[in-house]
């Protein structure tokens, strides 16, 4: 009797099944791993031949296998192969197959007595193969033991005779970079490289307390908070006290108070005590010469610990990943050499540029992955986040700086270098170059999208929108770092039974009173919506969102498309509202050097002047000209006595509508001269620096709006109206005759939005348009009774769901704003909501 | 929406005879889209008006515009239709005076073979080419014709509609015949989809006037809705030579320029030709084609059996809808349609697909980009595709005057810039230093010793 043999694989593996027919492989794999983690030839088999024992489909069938188990491992799925496995050449395919996904792999032989396994076959009616066959593959299994574990697997877990197959056990084991349970907060130390007095320094900015032996010197460090340290590797080399680093590390690692992962520097320094033959180059001879000074104990200790150093880590769930030299996504959490170099190196074309040293491709401006990514290897100037990874070399070993991360907070510490221990090879890279992140990939937003929202779940854009909005995207909008936000579409209200209207303030009231107090009710300008990106000046423009160019901001319509052709007019607009925020001190009052607005933008003529001209004018001609030209000669055949008279009745009617609806278009239109004659109504604050603001209430953007407005020395700002209504009171009469008093002078109508302390989770708004102002979006005889009961009718659930997608979207994509993540990031967002602005929705709503 | 025929031929009130319709009577007629009235405001022995009065139902329009176009805009609401003499107001001539127009009166055959004096009032016909094109049209088919622009309301301009008043002495059957065809021409669009039927209504209804008229190139092609095969057939039919055919993506400056010299190919022909023989200088086996737009250079490429692989790409998904049908993709053999891709893709974009081609090409592409956007072209194309060779051509701006362009005008309503000589030099000079390649520059089209040529051309080739 044997002991039950335990059998560890990794958590994420191919394991290799390796036994003849009837070793009981596929019991083995049913006993101890889920079915869909199997995948047996047999199966594949019957698959692509619909007979699982057809061996003339065995070729398609390892195909399908091939693939099934590759996508599986792709996407880090534990998988089990159940096929006999007693040829190399069978093997060999699988353990490529892994490394090709850098995933480790295992194989679990089943030798049991053929003798056994044949008895098994002949009880299997579906098994005709003979005893030969199975005796055949015994031998090759036999011959097989002798080289398995040269094979490229992990490990060999060898099960001999029936009954230790039947006793084991199999348990998954974590990978070593796998520390997700540790959460941290966590302070990442970027590369140290022998300077152990900035280390000092930086730790107590930090607000560790260092330890320190009889001697002195410091030997480990705690941090009151429990908060724990992680050093992005290259600890050792080229600076003044590599062995004072690593007594120190060590010390906070065996306390527990820090991780560190390897970095090149280290691996090389262990290969050289390990006595192998190294080029001593790059501060390599410092390291050497230091440790020398040591004892051989101190030195057995560090080299035992580089040694044992991983090369990336998974920390705080998956959320944050560390690597020496960065990590791509698809290697997270993976082991092979490719990844363990890449963490190490970077990702290196193998040629050497100018100074001699590797070229490194851009991954980081790829990475589009979820976990924040730390590391260090190339000194920049300043650290800067890529994509939600950032780099903490900054050179202090050359003069530089040594930095800090603290993590959730994401606040970079940095101390300066007391000198420049270590001549640079090449001089540092300015952070500037790196500001290619502004460089958008069309898997950002090609095909079907799911995008996550705060406020309405998943929303999903469709890829015929994408593809529209791709167009759009490029063809007419302006540069993707202007392009923020864009305002979402707003539905209006229920058809009114109000006699003669089709909107009518009674609708918007009854549809918020149920669900909140209070409802502002806002002037709505008839010009065009505008969003307004507004810096304090040039440089925060160039720092904040990389602006290379003029305008210093950005002035955009609701396609995202620049207002003005002329960049100096924008500049010249943005500039005087940034003259406005600074007079009414708006940039100490919120905490901000920009700030991003909602406005309307007027006349309507400025941006719309082409439409309104072939489209609503041409329209007006067009009546104007023919109606009485028609009720001319009705009254002449009347005035012969035929019977025209309701003929010449409808055509009178429709001949004051016509100049009802010219009059309307033409309110809208004014003369402008340059920015003359131009008025910009501003009247939501969106987000300022690190807040999005939509959670604020309309008293407080209207107030802040003001305050805009009533500093600007250049008339161009302009009030937007407002009243606020207590919803169930005598205030809804008043806003009634107040939107038709507003709409009698000329106005659009208003928009009713309700007025909360949170993020509105209903419609953010109704809006209420004026019973003249519908003529134009109508048609000019849309008052006639037969037409209003018909346009009664109108199904507005689509263009509601769509202003709700669309807000979604827009808070989701200020949030982004507001933090500053990445521009594709936000850009998906911003991409989502002109993708839905495709859908087909009825225009007049 | 109104159209009143007028006679002084004495007793007039026979054109109630012509018309079939009686003097007296208000008769309505129902229409697909409204009501049809016929009546006569005056009806006297020397002068006798009938009027046609389209009373339009709009929401019934509406609903027929959005199953047919789709576009969603509010045009389809709110437009001229209820008001302009357009092609509603010829169709319903056509049906209410159906017999009038055949010319052929049993009673009364002496009357409706003559001539007689008429007046015809539109208040308000809708017209791409203005008061000017009504006469062209109308004055060489007998008729003394006054035609004003109306003003659009508000602006200090005129729109498309023209007031029109037709005088002359013409058979009623012809005169209603020419109205059935120029109508719906001066609008040059129709409310319904345009198919191969309307060759036979043409021919049908203009034969006898429309093949001796100076403007049957426009009449047809405008009848037709642009539709060029019909418009051939249509020719055909007419014992007619096609006329050499432009291209609607074309640059209308550049295709009116190439119709004047008829003897000198295209340009953008031989801006084809310039750059195969670009490509085939690099000795390209792969090319993508960015801003493909309906694929003539792809069509090009597959022609020579040395493109291997051939991949158009276009941002706009009706362009590759368009490619597909003119490089019929759905009947292309296999192995010409093995070596070709058609994809969706910006070149603001970067994009995996566009990598691994020896040579790429943006054939009148980058004008087409705001010039804000041009580094991130630039970077996508020479930055992250890097193909071997790259060839850009767009227009030369010093050649513009020879178009008869002003300063700052330029050739397509699209184009967001056209450079000189002396910016594109620069632009590619600096492109090509920024990202390895070398490059050349050179002249596309018929060379002017001042201007240069049409078209500049930079091949770009890695370092």
């Amino acid at each position: 009797m044997t002991d039950a043999q335990t059998i560890a694989v990794p958590e994420l593996s191919l394991v290799v099944l390796v036994g003849v027919s009837g070793s009981g492989k596929s019991t083995f794999a049913a006993t101890h791993f889920k079915p869909t983690q199997v995948i047996s030839s047999d199966y594949c088999r019957g698959l692509v031949a619909d007979d699982e024992t057809d061996q003339a489909a065995t070729a398609e069938a390892f195909k399908l296998l091939h693939h099934i188990v590759g996508t599986r491992l792709r996407l880090g799925l534990l998988t089990v192969v159940d096929a006999t496995n007693v040829h190399e050449r069978a093997r060999t395919e699988l353990v490529d197959l892994a490394r090709s996904h850098h995933v480790l792999v295992d194989a679990i032989v089943l030798d049991v007595e053929p003798a056994l396994a044949v008895e098994r076959n002949l009880a299997r009616p579906d098994r005709d193969f003979g005893e030969a066959v199975v005796r055949r593959h015994h031998r090759d299994l036999k011959r097989s033991l002798k080289h398995l574990s040269k094979e490229g697997f992990r490990r060999v877990h060898r099960l001999t005779g029936a009954e230790a197959v039947a006793a084991a056990r199999v348990v998954t084991e974590k990978s070593w970079n796998d520390r997700k349970d540790e959460t941290g907060p966590f302070d990442l130390i970027g590369d140290v490289h022998g300077c152990r007095a900035e280390l000092e320094v930086l730790l107590g900015e930090l607000g560790w307390a260092v330890e320190r032996d009889d001697r002195g010197r410091a030997v480990g460090a705690a941090h009151p908070e429990g908060r724990k340290a992680v050093f992005v590797g290259d600890l050792v080399d080229r600076g003044p006290d590599t062995p004072g680093v690593l007594r120190l590390v060590m010390g906070m690692v065996r306390a527990g108070n820090a991780l560190c992962v390897q970095g090149n520097h280290e691996h090389k320094l262990v290969r050289a005590l390990n006595g192998r033959r190294v080029t001593v180059a790059h501060g390599l001879a410092e390291s050497l010469e230091q440790l020398a000074a040591e004892d051989e104990a101190f030195r057995e200790e560090a080299r035992a610990f580089m040694d044992g150093l991983r090369a990336h880590l998974l920390l705080d769930g998956g959320r944050l990943v560390v690597a020496h030299a960065g990590l791509k996504e698809e290697y997270h959490g993976r082991a092979s050499g490719t990844v363990r170099s890449f963490a190490l190196y970077g990702d290196t074309t193998g040629e050497t540029d100018e100074f001699g040293l590797p070229v490194r491709l851009p991954w980081a401006e790829e990475y589009r992955g979820a976990a924040t990514v730390v590391y260090g290897h190339t000194p920049t100037v300043d650290p800067q986040w890529i994509n939600n990874t950032i780099c903490l070399d900054t050179g202090c070993c050359f003069g530089g700086k040594l930095t800090a991360l603290r993590y959730p907070e994401r606040e970079l510490v940095s101390v300066d270098a007391e000198r420049e221990w270590y001549a640079p090879v090449r001089p540092l890279a300015p952070a500037a170059a790196e500001r290619d992140a502004a460089m958008l990939d069309a898997t950002d937003v090609a095909g079907d999208r799911y995008l996550t929202t705060d406020l309405v779940g998943t929303v999903k854009v469709r890829a015929e929108n994408a593809a529209a909005a791709l167009e759009v995207m490029s063809r007419f909008a302006d540069d993707p770092r202007r392009l923020l936000y864009l305002p979402p579409t707003m539905a209006p209200v229920d058809a009114s039974d109000v006699d003669g209207y089709l909107e009518h303030p009674a609708q918007a009231f009854a549809q918020y009173r149920d669900r909140v107090e209070r409802v502002v009710c806002e002037e709505k300008h008839m010009g065009s919506r505008a969003v307004a990106l507004v810096c304090r000046d040039k440089e925060v423009a160039a720092s904040r969102f990389g602006l290379d160019a003029a305008p210093w901001g950005a002035l955009l319509t609701r396609t995202g498309r620049a207002f003005f052709e002329n960049e100096a007019l924008t500049g010249d607009l943005l500039s005087r509202v940034a003259a406005a925020a600074s007079a009414a001190g708006l940039w100490e009052r919120l905490e901000t050097d920009w700030m991003l607005l909602d406005c309307e933008l007027l006349p309507w003529s400025a941006k719309a002047k082409g439409l309104i001209k072939d489209q609503f004018a041409g329209v007006a001609a067009a009546g104007v000209a023919a109606l009485p030209a028609a009720s001319a000669v009705l009254e002449a055949a009347a005035a012969r006595g035929l019977d025209v008279g309701a003929l010449l009745e409808r055509t009178a009617s429709r001949t004051a509508n016509i100049e009802a609806f010219a009059e309307v278009y033409q309110r809208y239109c004014w003369p402008v001269d340059g920015l003359d004659g131009v008025r910009l109504a501003p009247f939501q604050v969106l987000a300022t620096e690190g807040r999005n603001l939509a959670d604020h209430r309309h008293d407080w953007h209207l107030e802040v709006v003001d305050a805009l407005n009533a500093a600007d020395a250049s008339a161009l700002l302009l009030e937007t109206r407002r009243r606020f209504v207590t919803l169930g009171t005598a205030d809804e009469d008043e806003a009634t005759q107040w939107w038709i008093d507003l709409c009698a002078a000329g106005g659009e109508g208003m928009v009713v939005k309700p007025v909360l302390d949170d993020r509105p989770r209903l419609q953010p708004g109704l809006k209420v348009r004026g019973r003249e102002y519908l003529r134009i979006i109508y048609g000019a005889d849309y008052t006639d009774p037969a037409n209003l009961t018909r346009l009664r009718q109108r199904r507005l659930q689509h263009k509601r769901s769509q202003a709700l997608r669309e807000y979604a979207l827009g808070v989701e994509a200020l949030d982004l704003v507001a933090k500053n993540a990445p521009l594709w990031q936000v850009h998906q967002y911003v991409f989502a909501i002109l993708a839905l602005e495709s859908e087909p929705v009825d225009p007049r709503l | 929406m109104l159209l009143t025929i007028t006679t002084t031929a004495n007793p007039a009130t026979d054109l109630g005879w012509l018309l079939r319709k009686h003097p007296d009577k208000v008769q309505a007629f129902e229409q697909t889209f409204g009501t049809a009235w016929v009546f006569y405001p005056e009806a006297g022995e020397d002068r006798c008006t009938a009027a046609l009065l389209l009373e339009v139902d709009a929401a019934r329009l509406a609903r027929s515009h959005s199953r047919a176009s789709g576009d969603g805009s509010i045009k389809q609401y709110v437009n001229d239709r209820p008001y302009a003499a357009s092609s509603l107001l010829a169709v319903a001539l056509g049906k209410v005076f159906s017999t009038a127009r055949t010319g052929v009166s049993e009673e009364r055959p002496d009357l409706a073979a003559a001539a007689l004096p008429l007046e015809i009032a539109l208040p308000a016909v809708p017209c791409k080419g203005g008061p000017e094109l009504v006469r062209d049209l109308f004055e060489p088919l007998g008729w003394e014709v006054e035609a004003t622009a109306v003003p659009l309301p508000g602006f200090d301009a005129d729109s498309r509609h023209v007031r029109v008043r037709l005088r002359g002495e013409v058979r009623l059957s012809e005169a209603l015949s020419h109205l059935y065809v120029l109508l719906p021409v001066l609008d040059d669009a129709k409310h319904y989809w345009v198919d191969i039927g309307e060759v036979d209504k043409l021919v049908r209804s203009g034969g006898e006037w429309l093949a001796a008229h100076p403007r049957r190139g426009l009449i047809a092609r405008r009848y037709l809705a642009h539709r060029r095969s019909y418009e051939r057939a249509a020719f055909a039919r007419l014992e007619e030579v096609a006329e050499a055919a432009g291209s609607e993506e074309e640059s209308p400056v550049e295709e009116e320029a190439a119709e004047g010299s008829e003897a000198s190919l295209p340009l953008h022909r031989i801006r084809i030709g310039a750059v195969m023989d670009a490509l085939a200088a690099s000795d390209a086996a792969s090319v993508l084609d960015l801003g493909c737009g309906s694929g003539k250079l792809l069509d090009a490429l597959l022609d020579d059996p040395r493109y291997t692989r051939v991949t158009g790409a276009d941002v706009s998904s009706r362009a590759i809808g368009m490619a597909e049908r003119a490089l019929r993709l759905d009947r292309m053999p296999e192995r010409r349609r093995a070596r070709l891709q058609l994809i969706q893709g910006s070149v603001v974009y970067r994009d995996k697909r566009f990598a691994g081609y020896d040579a790429a090409v943006l054939m009148e592409v980058i004008e087409h980009l705001d010039p804000g956007r041009l580094p991130a072209m630039e970077r996508v194309v020479f930055g992250e595709a890097r193909p071997r060779t790259v060839v850009v051509t767009t227009p030369n701006a010093d050649f513009n005057a020879r178009y008869g362009l002003g300063r700052h005008e330029m050739r397509h309503d699209d184009h967001r810039f056209e450079w000189d000589r002396a910016d594109f030099a620069a632009w590619t000079a600096a492109v090509a230093g920024r990202y390895g390649y070398r490059v050349r520059i050179e002249g596309v089209g018929t060379v002017d010793p001042e201007a240069g040529t049409p078209t500049q051309m930079g091949v770009f080739d890695r370092d």
